[in-house]
C-alpha cells in the first residue's frame, strides 16, 4: 500500500514536467517574434525590445527554461507584464470566489447526482430513470454559458430572489456571499451533475445483477439499506474516478461562469491576462489549474482502497 | 462492425432496400431525427445567402426592435417589432445573423473532428504498435491531457491571434490526446488477435498491417468519438468568441452575437437568447447523434452504458 501510494505520487512528476515544458514552449514554438506576440499589433519596436529584455527572451531558449524553472521550484510564478504585480499576488487575490464557487459547485453535484443516479438505477426504464437520462444528455449539450443566462433570466431578472451580477466576499457576511455565488454555482453544476449522475446510473446498474445484492434482498433488508450500504460503496470507485476527471470540466467551466456573472476570480484573471496577451500570468494559472487537476485525481486514486477493500496494491 | 453495417446495403431491389431502411429509422430513432436536424441546419448554413438578408447590414434607425416572432405568441412591447428574432445594438437582423452563426459553428465542429481524428488516429497506430514511440508518445499525451481542454484552447488563441482557422487548430490540439488513448486502445487489443500474428508471422510488412489489419476496427469506435469531439468543438468555438479570443468579432458566429448580447442582456433578452437556443440544439443533436452512433455500432457498450 505504501509503496503504491509512493509510487502515484511519483507518477505525476513526468506529467507535471510535460506540462511544465509545453506551457514554457508554447510561446517559443508559436510562429513569430515571442516578444513581438506580447506586445501586440500596436507596439512600437522599442516596445517589443522592453519586453524582449523584461522576459529575457533575448537569451537561449535553454538559458530562459533553466531560468524558468529554478524560479518556479523558488514559488516564483514571474511578473505580471500588463500590473506590473507578481503572479503569486494576482493568483491570491482572485483565490476566495473561484474556491467558493469551486466548493459549491462539488458539492451541489455530488449531493444531486448520485441520490439521482442511484434512484435512477433502482427503477431502471421507469420515467424517472428516463427523465434523468435526458438530464444528464441535455446537461452535456446546453452550454454553461447559456444555461447562466437562462437562470439569471428566470431567478435574477424576473424573480429578483438573487443578485443576477457580482460577488460578494464571504468577509462582507455569509448570506450575501451565499446569495451571490447560488446561480453561478447551479450553472456550473449542470454539466458536472449531468456527468455523475450519468456514470453512477451506470455502475449501480452493474452492481445491481450481483449476487450479493440478491442475497442482502433476500435476507430482508430494506431498499435504502441494500441501495446505500451494498450497491453503491461497490459502485464507488468509477464514480469517485469520473468525479476527479470532472475537475477539468469545472476549471474550464469556472472561466465562463465568472465571465458569465462577472465575480473577479481566476476565470476573470485568465480572460483578462489574455485580452491583455499577459503571457507570464498565462502560463502560471495553466500551471496551477494542471497541478490542482493532478493533485486531485491522485487522491480520487488513492482513495479507491477506502471504497473496495479487494483493490490491494 | 463494418461488415455488418456493409450488409445493410448489400444487393436487393430498391423496395427491399426502401424496407431495410425504414427498419433502421424504427430501431434507431434518436439517430434518424438527430442526423435530420443536424442535415437541416446543415441546409440553412449552406443555402443562408437565399434564406436570410444581409447578415452585416447595419441600420441604426432599427436598433434593438423586439423580435416579431415573440410579438406573435403574445409578448408585448413598447416598440414595433423588427423581424423574427429582432434586432440588434446596431440594427441588424439577429435571424439573419443566427443563420449565418450557424456556418462558423458547423465548420469548426465538422473542421476540429476531421483534423483531430486524423491526427489522433496517425499518432494512435504508430503508439499502439511501435514501443518506443509508444513510451514516449503517451508520456506527452499524459501531460497534454493534464491541461484543462478550455484552458488550453484559450492560451493557444491568445499566441495564434483571432481567425476561424486558428480557433480550429487551438480546439483541435486539446482534443488530439484523447483520440490518440480510444486508438492505441483498439490497437493494443486488435495486434493480439490471431489473424494478426497470422499475418506478421506470414511476412506481412508493418505499414500493410497497420493499414489493412488494424485500422478497419478502429472505423467504428473513431465515428463515435468524432461526433463527441465535434459536439465539444461547437461549444468550445462559442465559449472562446463569447469571451472574446475566438473568431474574429466581426464574424457573426453564435458566441460573438451572444458576447455582444451581454451588455444588453437585462432589457434585451433576445440578442442572446436566439444564438444561445441554437446553440444548445446544435450540440445536443449532434450528442444525440453520438449516443445513437454508440448504439447502433457497439450493441455491447450500448448495454453498459445504458
Amino acid at each position: 500500500m505504501y509503496a503504491y501510494v509512493m509510487r502515484r505520487i511519483v507518477a505525476t512528476i513526468p506529467v507535471m514536467a510535460v506540462v511544465g515544458i509545453f506551457v514554457f514552449l508554447l510561446l517559443h514554438l508559436t510562429p513569430g517574434d515571442p516578444a513581438a506576440i506580447i506586445a501586440g499589433d500596436y507596439a512600437s519596436p522599442a516596445d517589443i525590445e522592453k519586453i524582449r529584455a523584461r522576459l529575457g527572451l533575448d537569451q537561449p531558449v535553454h538559458v530562459q527554461f533553466a531560468r524558468w524553472v529554478s524560479h518556479l521550484a523558488q514559488g516564483d510564478l514571474g511578473v505580471s507584464i500588463f500590473s506590473n504585480l507578481p503572479v503569486s499576488k494576482l493568483i491570491g487575490q482572485r483565490l476566495e470566489p473561484t474556491l467558493a464557487l469551486c466548493v459549491l459547485t462539488t458539492i451541489l453535484s455530488i449531493v444531486i447526482a448520485v441520490p439521482l443516479g442511484v434512484f435512477a438505477a433502482w427503477r431502471a426504464g421507469t420515467l424517472v430513470d428516463r427523465a434523468t437520462m435526458v438530464f444528464a444528455v441535455l446537461g452535456f449539450s446546453v452550454p454553461i454559458f447559456v444555461i447562466g443566462y437562462i437562470l439569471m433570466y428566470v431567478f435574477a431578472i424576473e424573480l429578483r430572489w438573487f443578485p443576477a451580477q457580482g460577488y460578494k466576499p464571504i468577509g462582507d457576511g455569509f448570506f450575501p456571499f451565499l446569495r451571490s455565488i447560488v446561480l453561478p454555482s447551479l450553472a456550473l453544476a449542470t454539466l458536472y451533475t449531468a456527468l455523475i449522475a450519468r456514470i453512477s446510473r451506470a455502475s449501480v446498474l452493474e452492481v445491481l445483477t450481483e449476487d450479493y445484492i440478491r442475497t442482502a434482498q433476500a435476507k430482508g433488508l430494506s431498499s435504502p439499506v441494500v441501495l446505500m450500504r451494498h450497491a453503491l460503496k461497490n459502485a464507488a470507485v468509477p464514480i469517485v474516478t469520473i468525479i476527479g476527471i470532472g475537475i477539468a470540466l469545472l476549471i474550464g467551466g469556472v472561466v465562463v461562469t465568472e465571465s458569465v456573472f462577472n465575480i473577479p476570480g481566476l476565470g476573470r484573471l485568465t480572460v483578462d491576462a489574455i485580452l491583455h496577451r499577459d503571457y507570464p500570468v498565462i502560463q502560471a494559472i495553466i500551471l496551477v489549474f494542471s497541478g490542482v487537476y493532478v493533485f486531485i485525481n491522485l487522491i480520487a486514486d488513492l482513495t479507491y482502497t477506502l471504497f473496495d477493500p479487494r483493490i490491494r496494491y | 462492425m463494418v461488415a455488418v453495417a456493409g450488409d445493410v446495403f448489400s444487393e436487393g431491389t430498391l423496395q427491399r432496400r426502401t424496407a431495410q431502411a425504414a427498419e433502421f429509422a424504427r430501431r434507431n430513432p434518436t439517430v434518424v431525427v438527430s442526423a435530420s436536424v443536424l442535415l437541416a441546419m446543415a441546409l440553412m448554413a449552406t443555402f443562408a445567402t437565399h434564406l436570410a438578408p444581409d447578415p452585416m447590414a447595419l441600420n441604426p434607425a432599427v436598433r434593438l426592435k423586439p423580435p416579431c416572432m415573440m410579438e406573435a405568441v403574445g409578448f408585448e412591447f413598447t416598440t414595433s417589432c423588427m423581424g423574427w428574432f429582432g434586432t440588434d445594438h446596431l440594427g441588424r437582423d439577429v435571424y439573419a445573423r443566427t443563420v449565418y452563426g450557424a456556418r462558423i459553428s458547423l465548420t469548426v465542429g465538422l473542421a476540429v473532428a476531421a483534423l483531430s481524428t486524423a491526427f489522433g488516429l496517425l499518432i494512435g497506430l504508430l503508439a499502439g504498435y511501435v514501443r518506443l514511440f509508444d513510451a514516449i508518445v503517451m508520456r506527452v499525451m499524459d501531460g497534454l491531457m493534464a491541461i484543462p481542454s478550455i484552458l488550453l484552447a484559450i492560451a493557444l488563441m491568445a499566441l495564434f491571434g483571432s481567425s476561424v482557422q486558428n480557433v480550429i487548430i487551438a480546439i483541435s490540439i486539446p482534443e488530439i490526446p484523447r483520440v490518440v488513448r480510444l486508438v492505441r486502445a483498439v490497437v493494443l487489443t486488435i495486434r493480439e488477435m490471431p489473424y494478426v500474428e497470422a499475418a506478421v508471422s506470414s511476412g506481412t510488412r508493418l505499414p500493410k498491417i497497420l493499414f489493412r489489419h488494424i485500422l478497419p476496427n478502429t472505423f467504428a469506435p473513431l465515428m463515435v468519438q468524432a461526433t463527441y469531439v465535434c459536439a465539444a468543438a461547437v461549444i468550445v468555438e462559442a465559449l472562446l468568441s463569447f469571451l472574446g479570443a475566438g473568431t474574429p468579432p466581426e464574424i457573426p458566429s453564435w458566441g460573438n452575437m451572444m458576447a455582444e448580447g451581454r451588455v444588453y442582456f437585462q432589457i434585451k433578452s433576445w440578442m442572446l437568447f436566439y444564438p444561445g437556443v441554437c446553440l444548445a440544439l446544435m450540440v445536443l443533436m449532434v450528442n444525440l447523434l453520438g449516443d445513437g452512433l454508440r448504439d447502433t455500432l457497439d450493441p455491447r457498450i450500448a448495454r453498459r452504458m445504458r
